[in-house]
C-alpha cells in the first residue's frame, strides 16, 4: 500500500465520520433531543427503575391473570408464525430462482413479501383493529402478515443457497416438480427454515406485546392497564414474566438450533 | 478385508424390509419440533379470545378499508410539508438511537468478546445484554417515559437500550471470528490491548460492523414508527395512530402507509447493496 492510497483512505474515513456526525446532529435538532438532558435522564431513570419497579407481595397475587394473558400472547405468536411459515414455503418456492414455475409468479411472490414485510406491524394492527375489533384474531393477523413477508424473504434465500446439483440430478431422472421439491429442496433447506421459524417466534413474542398495547389484547394490554393506572409493582411483574418467557424460548430454540444445524 | 466378512447390522422394519431412513438425532429433533409447532398452533387457536368477532363482516370491511387506503390515499389533517417533517422526526429518532447505540455497543462488545476480554467480564456483559434484549422495546420506552418524561429523550433512550443489546451480540460474535493468528502476531510484537483492538480487530471486522449497524438502522426505523404509535414518541407513527384511531380517516392512513413503505423499501435496497458490496459470498443475518 503506497502513501497515496493510505492518504485517500484517511480522507474517506474522515469524511464518513463527519457525515455521520452531521446527520446525528441534524437528527438531534429535528427531534428536539438534548444530549445533556438525555445523559442526565439516564441515571435518574435507572434510579427510578430500581426504587419503583419492585415486585411486591400484593402484585404477586395478580400473577395468575398475568400468566394467563402471557400464555395467550405466546400461543398467538407461535400460531401466527407456524401458519405464516406454511404460506411462506409456497411463496418461497415460487419466488426462488431454483424452483420457480414462471417469472410472473416469482415477481408476484417477491412483491407480496416486500409489501407485507415493509409495512410495519403497527400499521397492520391499526388497520385490522378497525374492523376485527378487540380480540386475539386482530393481533394474530397483524403478526401473521408481517411474518409472511419476513419468512418468505428468508426462505427464498435459503432455497437459493441450496445446491443446484441435486435438483439437476432429480430432473435428469425425470422426477416431477413435486418430487424435486419434496426430496431435494425441502430436506436441504429444512434445518435453515426451522431456525428462521424459531427466530421469528422469538421476535413475534416481543412484537406481540406491542401489538397487544395497540389492539387491547394479551400481555400488552395487561401491561398498558397497569401502566396507566400507575400500578408499577404489577408493571414490574409483567415485565419480568415477559423476560422469563422470552429467555426460556430463546434457550429452547438455541438447543434445537445446535442439534439441527 | 475384514469388513466384508463381518455381518453388517441393518435396521429392519417389522416386516423384514430394510428401512432406508436412518434416524439421526438431528432428524428426530426436527420431526419433533415440527410436530410441536403443529400441536401448539392447534392449541393456540382453541385458546384464542374470540369476543366480538364477526368473521365475514370483518373480512369484507377490511377489504373495503384496504381498497380505500391503497387506492385513494390523501392528506386531510396535515400538509405535505408537515408530513415530511414528521417523517424527518421518525428518521431522526432512528438515526440517534442507531448511532449512539453503535458507539456504546462497540465498547461493550469489546468487553463481551471472549477472545479480547476476561471471562467473568464477558459473562456479566452477556447476561445483562440478554436481559435487556428480552424486554420489548415498547416497554423500555414506556418505562423511561415515566422517569424521563414524555419526549424524544425517553424514546431515544428506550430504543437505544434495545439497539445496544442487539448490536453487542452481533459485534461480539464478529470479533470472536477474527483470525487468532492476527491477534497472536500482534501480541507477540508486544503491542498492548488497545493496539490489538485498533490495528488487528477493528480493521478486519469494520465492514461487518457497518453492515450490522445499517441493518439495525433499518429495524430502528420501523421501531420508531411503532414507538410513535404506541408510546406517543411523535413522528409519522403518531400521525398514523391519530389517523386510524381518532379521525378514522382511511385515506390518510393509506398515505402514511405509502410513505412508510417507500422509506422502508429504500432502506432495504440500500442495506442489501451494502451487503452485496462488502460480502458477496457470505450473506449473514
Amino acid at each position: 500500500m503506497n502513501q497515496k492510497v493510505m492518504q485517500k483512505r484517511k480522507w474517506q474515513s474522515t469524511l464518513f465520520l463527519l457525515i455521520i456526525i452531521a446527520v446525528t446532529y441534524l437528527s438531534a435538532v429535528i427531534t428536539n433531543f438534548n444530549f445533556v438532558d438525555g445523559l442526565a435522564a439516564f441515571p435518574a431513570a435507572i434510579g427510578w427503575i430500581i426504587s419503583n419497579l419492585l415486585i411486591t407481595q400484593e402484585s404477586l397475587e395478580r400473577l395468575p391473570t398475568i400468566l394467563e394473558k402471557l400464555n395467550e400472547t405466546v400461543f398467538m405468536s407461535i400460531a401466527a408464525t407456524t401458519t405464516a411459515a406454511v404460506i411462506s414455503i409456497f411463496l418461497g418456492l415460487m419466488g426462488s430462482k431454483t424452483t420457480s414455475l414462471n417469472g410472473i409468479l416469482s415477481v408476484v411472490a417477491r412483491f407480496i413479501a416486500a409489501v407485507s414485510r415493509n409495512i410495519p406491524v403497527v400499521a397492520w394492527a391499526l388497520i385490522l383493529l378497525l374492523s376485527f375489533g378487540q380480540n386475539s384474531v386482530t393481533g394474530y393477523l397483524a403478526l401473521f402478515v408481517g411474518t409472511v413477508g419476513f419468512l418468505t424473504r428468508a426462505f427464498i434465500e435459503s432455497i437459493d443457497e441450496a445446491s443446484q446439483s441435486s435438483v439437476e440430478a432429480l430432473t435428469a431422472t425425470g422426477a416431477t416438480y413435486f418430487h424435486i421439491v419434496n426430496k431435494a429442496v425441502i430436506p436441504q433447506c429444512l434445518p435453515q427454515m426451522i431456525s428462521w421459524i424459531l427466530f421469528m417466534i422469538e421476535t413475534n413474542i416481543r412484537s406481540a406485546t406491542l401489538v397487544g398495547i395497540l389492539t387491547g389484547t394479551g400481555i400488552g394490554y395487561t401491561f398498558d392497564m397497569y401502566y396507566k393506572s400507575m400500578n408499577y409493582n404489577a408493571v414490574a411483574l409483567v415485565t419480568f414474566s415477559i423476560v422469563i418467557a422470552v429467555i426460556i424460548i430463546e434457550l429452547i430454540s438455541n438447543y434445537i438450533r445446535k442439534v439441527i444445524l | 478385508m475384514e469388513t466384508i466378512t463381518k455381518p453388517t447390522y441393518m435396521k429392519r422394519k417389522k416386516d423384514g424390509s430394510i428401512s432406508l431412513k436412518s434416524g439421526s438425532k438431528s432428524e428426530r429433533v426436527m420431526r419433533w419440533t415440527i410436530i410441536l409447532f403443529i400441536l401448539l398452533t392447534i392449541v393456540g387457536f382453541l385458546f384464542f379470545d374470540y369476543t366480538g368477532l364477526h368473521l365475514t363482516t370483518a373480512i369484507t370491511e377490511t377489504a373495503y378499508n384496504l381498497k380505500v387506503m391503497f387506492l385513494e390515499p390523501a392528506l386531510n389533517h396535515f400538509s405535505w410539508g408537515e408530513a415530511l417533517y414528521q417523517i424527518g422526526i421518525t428518521l431522526g429518532l432512528a438515526v440517534l438511537s442507531t448511532v449512539l447505540g453503535a458507539v456504546i455497543a462497540l465498547f461493550l462488545s469489546l468487553m463481551a468478546a471472549t477472545n479480547l476480554s476476561k471471562e467473568w467480564i464477558s459473562k456479566i456483559v452477556r447476561i445483562i445484554v440478554a436481559f435487556i434484549r428480552a424486554v420489548p422495546t415498547v416497554l423500555w420506552v414506556l418505562i423511561f417515559a415515566i422517569a424521563a418524561g414524555l419526549g424524544s429523550e425517553a424514546a431515544v433512550l428506550g430504543m437505544l437500550f434495545h439497539s445496544i443489546a442487539y448490536l453487542v451480540k452481533a459485534f461480539s460474535e464478529a470479533f470472536e471470528e477474527v483470525d487468532k493468528g492476527i491477534l497472536e502476531a500482534l501480541r507477540a510484537t508486544g503491542s498492548n490491548w488497545w493496539h490489538v483492538v485498533m490495528h488487528g480487530v477493528l480493521p478486519s471486522t469494520f465492514t461487518y460492523l457497518l453492515s450490522w449497524t445499517f441493518l439495525r438502522f433499518e429495524i430502528n426505523f420501523s421501531v420508531a414508527v411503532a414507538m410513535g404509535a404506541a408510546a406517543g414518541a411523535g413522528g409519522i407513527g403518531f400521525e398514523l395512530f391519530m389517523a386510524s384511531g381518532f379521525y378514522f380517516d382511511l385515506s390518510e392512513v393509506g398515505f402514511i402507509t405509502y410513505a412508510i413503505l417507500l422509506i422502508a423499501i429504500i432502506l432495504e435496497v440500500l442495506s442489501t447493496r451494502l451487503k452485496k458490496r462488502y460480502f458477496p459470498a457470505s450473506v449473514r443475518h
